[in-house]
């Protein structure tokens, strides 16, 4: 029966028998309901139907049968139209009446207002609205950066709310590649992390995004890495009101993350432990290993979390560590084949310019800058009263065959 | 036929001027050898060392990043050991197996000397117009220290270089902070190589006004009679009165090998300077 029905939608005869047809299929299903349905889809089903205003007040009858509410009567929504023919001005549709809980989520959320962010601002045309595991439905998992985005990717937005343009920085993050291209439906979309109906700003310490609540959203997913977080110092400092220290998203950004094993996030990973480790930072930075890395094409070379670890950083006197004297051949051995107790007394942080704590580097500094600017100095003198001289010798004796040996 | 020509106004010139050897064909070669890989050792260090700045990012990207320049860096460094090793093995062959006379000690040896000593202060005093130039012998004061200066820096940065190569083997026998250490003597000799090189060696040698704009000897080994009687009148009246003249005698160099001599000591220059440069924006930056 079906069948016959979209054969006939083509034809000329559109109206009449579509209208015919999901009658029929009513009168099967639920005789009561979809009789009104095809009353009202008597004059609605005309795809060209337009209100006074010229706006199209059109319902594509069948692809509203086959949405969520297409076993509603259009009454159930439109409460206040009773009978035929009805006011030009109908009351707009409440979803609070069926949707409470939801709506009163959102009324709490970043996008109470109603005006600006309407159910149908997410959630699609009103009557095509269709269940979030569906792959119509704009709220399907790999269709949700599309609809958020529809907003949060427009720069005009993000400038007037003060947010950053996120739609494109998600979309190349190893998320977006997971939900874009492998079409992972258990990859973190927007609501994943967000929430859906009842998203809330990351300074309300409600919000899953809310500096201390992001390991645990992130651990959602990444339970493992979560329980190791919690073990380490960073994980032990938020835990324990600490804000300073880093959870999840300091490391790895909110929403451009990158694979962490690739080049692009190695080769910019320092600074960002740097941010907070400045001297460390700064001490690494004169090493070859920061040398080697800061140049490209050389990822492999060491950066803060090969060496202290990444999501459980423990003290050196922890003798879990990484760092602990007891683990430095292995720790070092990872890269450096070969090494040994003497080789692993390397100091990976020296500072030469500091004498108290390495006096025989800071000497040998000192000696190797005073030989350089000794030698240079002396250098620069003698060169240059020595061409003063020459050419002054040059131009008096009149001697100077073309510059050469006066 | 060009080549008969050039033969031509070679001969011509020859009639007129007589020209000395200075430098053997073994010596120019190693000087060859000394600046092309100084020049790749020098244009791969300065990127390491300055690795935060954005011409060392840049150059690091158009040849391939990291690996490419250590690649080049140590591939140059090997070179440059096996010359080092190759006249070291001559000095001794010459100075203790053969015995010849003057490599150790006296006029035409590199080691220093009073007159040295006496020379230095005697140039400076020249310079201010306090006293008369002073007579040069073979190799004055401070060509004996370009090439100490050289052959100190080989073995100070070369060992610095190898230790690093090799860390965990040479960590069998220097201490923990040797091997921090090796760096920064690494570093900052080869930046003092690199700054006395462009800034000092050019001008001394090539851009003086004796010698401007390059001091073609060591690239055609021979050099005109005017000109060693110029820069060097103790050695040319020695060779005189040794009457060793003729046996010194050398051919006027063609016209080719100074052109070319011209080009490759352009480019050196150019190249040197242009890191010059880079060194001393990243170095005040």
């Amino acid at each position: 029966m079906n069948l016959a029905a979209r054969k006939h939608a083509r034809s000329n005869l559109r109206r009449a028998i579509l209208a015919a047809a999901i009658g029929a299929l009513a009168f099967a299903l639920a005789p009561v309901a979809l009789r009104a349905q095809a009353d009202c889809l008597a004059c609605h089903g005309d795809a060209t139907a337009t209100d006074s205003a010229g706006h199209s007040i059109a319902v594509d009858g069948q692809k509203f049968g086959s949405s969520i509410h297409g076993n509603l009567q259009c009454t159930s929504c439109h409460a206040d139209i009773k009978a035929y023919p009805h006011p030009d001005k109908i009351a707009s549709v409440d979803c609070k009446t069926c949707h409470a809980d939801q709506a009163s989520s959102v009324s709490g959320s970043v996008h109470a207002s109603a005006s600006d962010h309407p159910c149908t601002s997410c959630h699609g045309v009103a009557h095509y609205i269709y269940p979030k595991d569906d792959p119509r439905s704009n709220v399907y998992p790999l269709n949700v950066p599309k609809t958020c985005g529809t907003c949060h990717g427009s720069p005009d937005l993000a400038k007037k709310h003060g947010l950053p343009n996120v739609y494109p920085l998600y979309m190349d993050s190893i998320h977006g590649f997971a939900l874009s291209k492998e079409g992972l439906l258990v990859a973190a979309n927007c609501q994943s992390c967000h929430g859906s109906h009842n998203i809330l700003s990351h300074t309300n310490p409600q919000s899953p995004t809310y500096k201390s609540n992001i390991p645990k959203t992130c651990g959602t997913c990444h339970a493992k890495i979560e329980a190791d977080y919690e073990q380490g110092v960073h994980g032990k400092a938020v835990a324990g009101g600490n804000l300073k220290a880093p959870v999840c998203s300091d490391c790895h950004t909110a929403h451009a993350i990158l694979q962490p094993t690739e080049a692009e996030f190695r080769m910019q990973s320092t600074p960002i432990c740097g941010n907070c480790h400045k001297d460390k930072f700064s001490t690494y930075r004169d090493t070859f290993h920061s040398q080697l890395g800061s140049l490209g094409g050389y990822v492999e070379t060491a950066r803060c979390w090969d060496c202290h670890g990444a999501h459980d950083v423990r003290p050196a006197s922890d003798p879990t560590s990484p760092i602990n004297k007891a683990n430095l051949v292995a720790t070092c051995g990872r890269c450096h084949a070969g090494a040994n107790a003497s080789f692993v007394k390397y100091q990976p942080h020296a500072n030469a310019r500091d004498r108290k704590l390495s006096p025989a580097l800071y000497y040998i500094r000192l000696f190797m800058n005073l030989l350089l600017s000794g030698v240079l100095i002396f250098f620069m003198i003698h060169t240059i009263l020595w061409v003063i001289r020459s050419r002054y010798n040059q131009v008096k004796s009149r001697g100077a065959n073309g510059g050469k040996n006066a | 036929m060009p080549e008969l020509e050039t033969a031509n106004t070679t001969t011509e010139s020859a009639a007129k001027e007589r020209y000395f050897v200075r430098f053997t064909r073994q010596q120019r070669y190693m000087h060859a050898v000394l600046f092309t890989t100084f020049l790749g050792l020098a244009a791969t260090g300065l990127v390491m060392r300055f690795s935060e700045s954005f011409w060392a990012r840049k150059f690091a990207a158009g040849v391939g990043g990291f690996g490419a320049i250590l690649f080049f860096h140590k591939l140059c460094a090997i070179v440059l050991t096996i010359a080092f090793l190759i006249h070291v093995k001559e000095v001794f062959q010459r100075g203790l197996l053969r015995r010849e006379k003057g490599i150790f000690w006296g006029s035409t040896s590199m080691v220093a000397n009073w007159k040295d000593v006496k020379d230095l202060f005697g140039h400076m005093r020249w310079f201010l117009g306090l006293g008369p130039k002073p007579q040069f012998e073979r190799y004055a004061y401070w060509e004996k220290f370009d090439y100490w200066a050289v052959f100190w820096g080989m073995i100070i940065i070369g060992f610095s270089g190898y230790a690093m190569w090799f860390a965990p083997f040479f960590a069998h026998f220097l201490p923990g902070w040797a091997l921090n250490a090796v760096l920064i003597i690494h570093s900052e000799e080869g930046l003092l190589a690199i700054l006395f090189i462009f800034a000092i060696h050019f001008v001394n040698t090539h851009l003086r006004p004796d010698s401007f704009p390059m001091d073609m000897v060591i690239f055609t080994g021979v050099e005109s009679e005017d000109e060693f009687k110029h820069k060097r009148p103790l050695e040319y009246q020695r060779m005189l009165a040794e009457g060793k003249a003729e046996s010194r005698l050398g051919i006027a160099p063609p016209l080719w090998l100074l052109n070319f001599s011209k080009a490759v000591g352009a480019i050196a220059i150019f190249i040197g300077l242009t890191l010059l440069v880079l060194t001393l924006t990243a170095y005040f930056h």
